[in-house]
């Protein structure tokens, strides 16, 4: 840009107006604001009361404003979040907020800002056996590379996307591309992903994954071998042979050793693929989006022919993939063909049982950051101490209220699931780069002692009288309350 | 990046929220259908859609004091905007913009009445209300003593058969800079943008020049693109004695009695730290009356920052 603005002044592009914004201020929709000399979003700053009971639904504040007391600033437990709270970057300077109270008789202080996050990603779990794509391949929105695909975990597929590569290493429209996806994905919208050589998803968090256009409802309960050691004896006497059709092990009742703790009789049949132990099949066929997690959509292409000396006319055959949701039953004709029948009525109950013993099918978002040296000055003038502290699980790290995981080693590397924090925590800003909400707790003696700013330490009253820009919510009930002075032992359980 | 304008149904299924930049509308259409609502509804969001860029293509005049010579803008917003603003260009500082908000308001709800067929609707654009209303349909509106605040002091009620189409509330508290110090400003008239400039002329008359206890800011000091330049905005207001409360609202009246005489507006409400005036005369008085305990307004408007819940 050749233009010369007046010191401090910044001009948003995030809309036709283009407002030129003094230091401090916002733009003419208060939606944009200059903070140091940085365009960000400043949605309101968000207070959580602590849940009262269990199931106690999270409620905006404004909602019941009408009818407010003004009575909950003795009786209520309030912990300050980071989201819209504004941050230090790019100087070195105290949080935006530093907010001492006491609970349980302990004076605590929690330190609040929103940090802005280029080291920054998401882990993607979708339960999902179907094959989204070959390990290492690309992620991509809108046609631009935002992650890869990386080890596939159990019953669900793994993607990794996001990280500074991404976002500030490619060129601009990648950067954008990731950032976007980014900031939907940890704000609980859904996003249309593809992947090189793979298929077409449609994710959000919380929300069962699309693959190639179809919804995944549930997660296998196990391999096909391991489905068939958990019902083998429901089968036996109702049907003489059993395939639970997987894309890893494929299971076969007869061979298997469940099957022969029980007598069933040999049944003269055969599989394509490989036999790793008697009754495991592996790679009966490609990895797919049909049954179990293959390619197939007609499960007898998994099979050869039954073998002439040992099969039987009518023998009874049942076919099921690992989650239930496919299934066929045959039985063999004269010439020992196999001749598809309906489901009688008591193979059916066990097809519903595989199927009620697979969890439903859901896409869950890690959001994964690392607070850099100047995030953690504005906790202190010694960083390195306050890394030390969260450690030694004196400090306990929040994300918009929500637990975090912090990764043991150097630094202060976090991970938060997305689904705790509150609706549109995050923000962004154009470098690309995420702004993410983030809130030290520790005893107050305990900030004193690491360097920290204690001049800038504020009552928890002084801070909540700023009501201009504040909404209020209860804290989900699945999380710890925030503010409860650690103890000595691992923060993360 | 320039955000794209969002359009999404509130959480109530009901009302439709659109945003685009500094726009913020919460729109709600009653029908005899569904049909015809979502015909509504689509269309608002249809013509809304090009409304900002619309409006940016000339603000440069749009945020210019609007005198005798003035040119007049190409937009059809923008020429209602200046119609609007017209009858006081010759008596104190004023630009096109102190009506953007109704004009805003009223050609949405324009597009929704051309498109459907409806009971009633309205538009509210931060507090700036554009209304439709069939024969014989009608509605109860809340107003707020502070715009920052959700505390309704009373409610008003709009039927078919009065001519008013417009609401507007403006203060020192809402989003945009006032001149004076009134809390709020509600004013009554034909259609909704002039509603919108006449509530910051009467809102900037409730005033107390050179008081003390009352602060104030170059408007450019906070927004260097703001359209008033270097006249002094109001940023905080000191606690005031009951005769300056009374004396500030006094000015307000004669102006807001002025504009009424003038057939400019239908009736106002003046708000300034508890005190509530109302513009006299008892078939106006009827429409406005304090809030009883117990009263549940249908519909609360307030400014933009309260609807986001």
């Amino acid at each position: 840009m050749t233009e010369v603005l007046p010191k401090d002044t910044i001009r948003c592009d995030a809309c036709p107006v283009l407002c030129y914004i003094k230091l401090g201020q916002t733009g003419a929709c208060d939606r944009y604001g200059n903070f140091n000399g940085q365009l960000v979003r400043v949605d309101p700053h968000l207070l959580l009361d602590r849940a009262k009971s269990q199931g106690t639904p999270l409620v905006p504040f404004l909602e019941s404003e009408g009818q407010w007391d003004g009575s909950f600033l003795k009786t209520k437990e309030t912990f300050v979040t980071a989201i819209g709270a504004g941050t230090t970057y790019p100087d070195y300077k105290p949080a935006p907020f530093i907010v001492s109270s006491e609970v349980e008789g302990v004076d605590m202080v929690t330190v609040v800002t929103e940090g802005i996050f280029s080291y920054c990603g998401v882990k993607l779990k979708i339960d999902t056996d179907r094959h989204l794509g070959p390990e290492r391949n690309l992620v991509r929105a809108q046609g631009e590379p935002v992650g890869h695909v990386t080890t596939a975990e159990y019953g669900s597929q793994m993607l990794s996307l996001g990280g500074v590569h991404h976002l500030t290493g490619g060129t601009k429209s990648e950067g954008r591309a990731t950032c976007e996806t980014l900031l939907d994905l940890c704000n609980g919208k859904e996003v249309a992903l593809t992947i090189d050589d793979g298929a077409r998803i449609s994710v959000a968090a919380g929300k069962p994954p699309v693959v190639n256009g179809q919804q995944e409802e549930r997660m296998r309960v196990g391999c096909g071998s391991a489905a068939i050691g958990m019902f083998a004896k429901q089968w036996f006497g109702k049907v003489d042979e059993v395939v639970v059709v997987d894309d890893h092990i494929t299971g076969v009742l007869s061979e298997h050793q469940a099957g022969k703790m029980l007598g069933v009789r040999e049944t003269g049949i055969a599989i394509q693929g490989r036999r790793s132990t008697p009754g495991r099949y592996f790679q009966v066929a490609q990895p797919g989006t049909g049954w179990g997690g293959t390619n197939i959509s007609d499960p007898l292409a998994i099979l050869k022919p039954f073998k002439t000396k040992i099969a039987w006319p009518h023998l009874r055959l049942l076919m099921v993939s690992t989650t239930g949701e496919h299934f066929a039953y045959y039985e063999l004709d004269e010439s020992l063909h196999p001749i598809a029948k309906e489901l009688p009525q008591q193979l059916q109950e066990s097809v519903a049982r595989i199927r009620e013993n697979c969890e439903p099918a859901l896409t869950t978002v890690l959001f994964m950051a690392g607070a850099g040296g100047s995030l953690r000055a504005g906790a202190t003038e010694n960083p390195v101490k306050l890394t030390d502290s969260v450690k030694r699980s004196l400090t306990r790290v929040t994300s918009g209220g929500a637990p975090a995981y912090v990764w043991p080693g150097g630094g202060i590397t976090f991970m938060v699931d997305v689904s705790r924090m509150p609706e549109d925590a995050f923000g962004y800003v154009p470098t690309p780069a995420l702004v993410a909400p983030i809130e030290f707790t520790l005893k107050k003696t305990d900030y004193a002692a690491l360097g920290g700013h204690m001049d800038y330490v504020r009552p928890l009253d002084d801070v909540m009288r700023e009501k201009q820009r504040q909404r209020q919510l209860t804290s989900l009930p699945e999380n710890p309350w925030p503010l409860k002075p650690p103890t000595e032992s691992p923060h993360n359980k | 990046m320039r955000d794209p304008a969002t359009i999404r149904l509130l959480p109530d299924s009901r009302r439709l929220h659109l945003s685009d930049g500094p726009i913020d509308l919460i729109i709600n259409a009653d029908a005899a259908n569904f049909a015809e609502i979502h015909r509504a509804n689509e269309a608002a969001a249809q013509r809304f859609v090009t409304i900002l860029d619309e409006l940016c293509a000339e603000l440069p005049l749009l945020r210019t004091r609007v005198t005798q010579d003035s040119l007049t803008p190409c937009g059809p917003i923008a020429r209602v905007m200046a119609c609007a603003v017209a009858p006081y260009r010759n008596r104190c500082f004023i630009t096109p913009m102190a009506a953007v908000a109704g004009a805003v308001a009223e050609a949405v709800l324009a597009a929704m009445t051309r498109a459907a067929q409806l009971n009633r609707a309205y538009v509210n654009n931060g507090g700036d209300i554009a209304l439709y209303l069939a024969a014989g349909q009608r509605y109860t509106i809340g107003m707020v003593e502070r715009p920052d605040h959700l505390s309704l002091f009373g409610s008003l009620e709009i039927s078919a058969s009065t001519p008013v189409r417009g609401v507007a509330t403006s203060g020192w508290r809402g989003r945009s800079f006032s001149l004076g110090i009134a809390d709020a400003v509600t004013v009554l008239a034909q259609t909704a943008a002039q509603a919108d400039a006449a509530a910051t002329i009467i809102s900037n008359a409730v005033d107390l020049p050179h008081h003390p206890t009352i602060s104030r800011i170059p408007a450019r000091d906070i927004a260097p693109d703001s359209d008033l330049l270097d006249l002094p905005v109001t940023r905080a207001v000191g606690p005031l004695s009951p005769q300056e409360i009374t004396q500030a609202l006094d000015v307000g009246e004669s102006v807001a009695t002025d504009l009424c005489e003038r057939g400019l507006i239908y009736t106002a409400a003046l708000c300034l730290q508890g005190q509530l005036r109302i513009l006299s005369g008892l078939h106006r008085r009827r429409l406005l009356r304090p809030c009883a305990a117990g009263d549940q307004p249908q519909h609360i408007f307030s400014p933009r920052s309260l609807q986001h819940g």
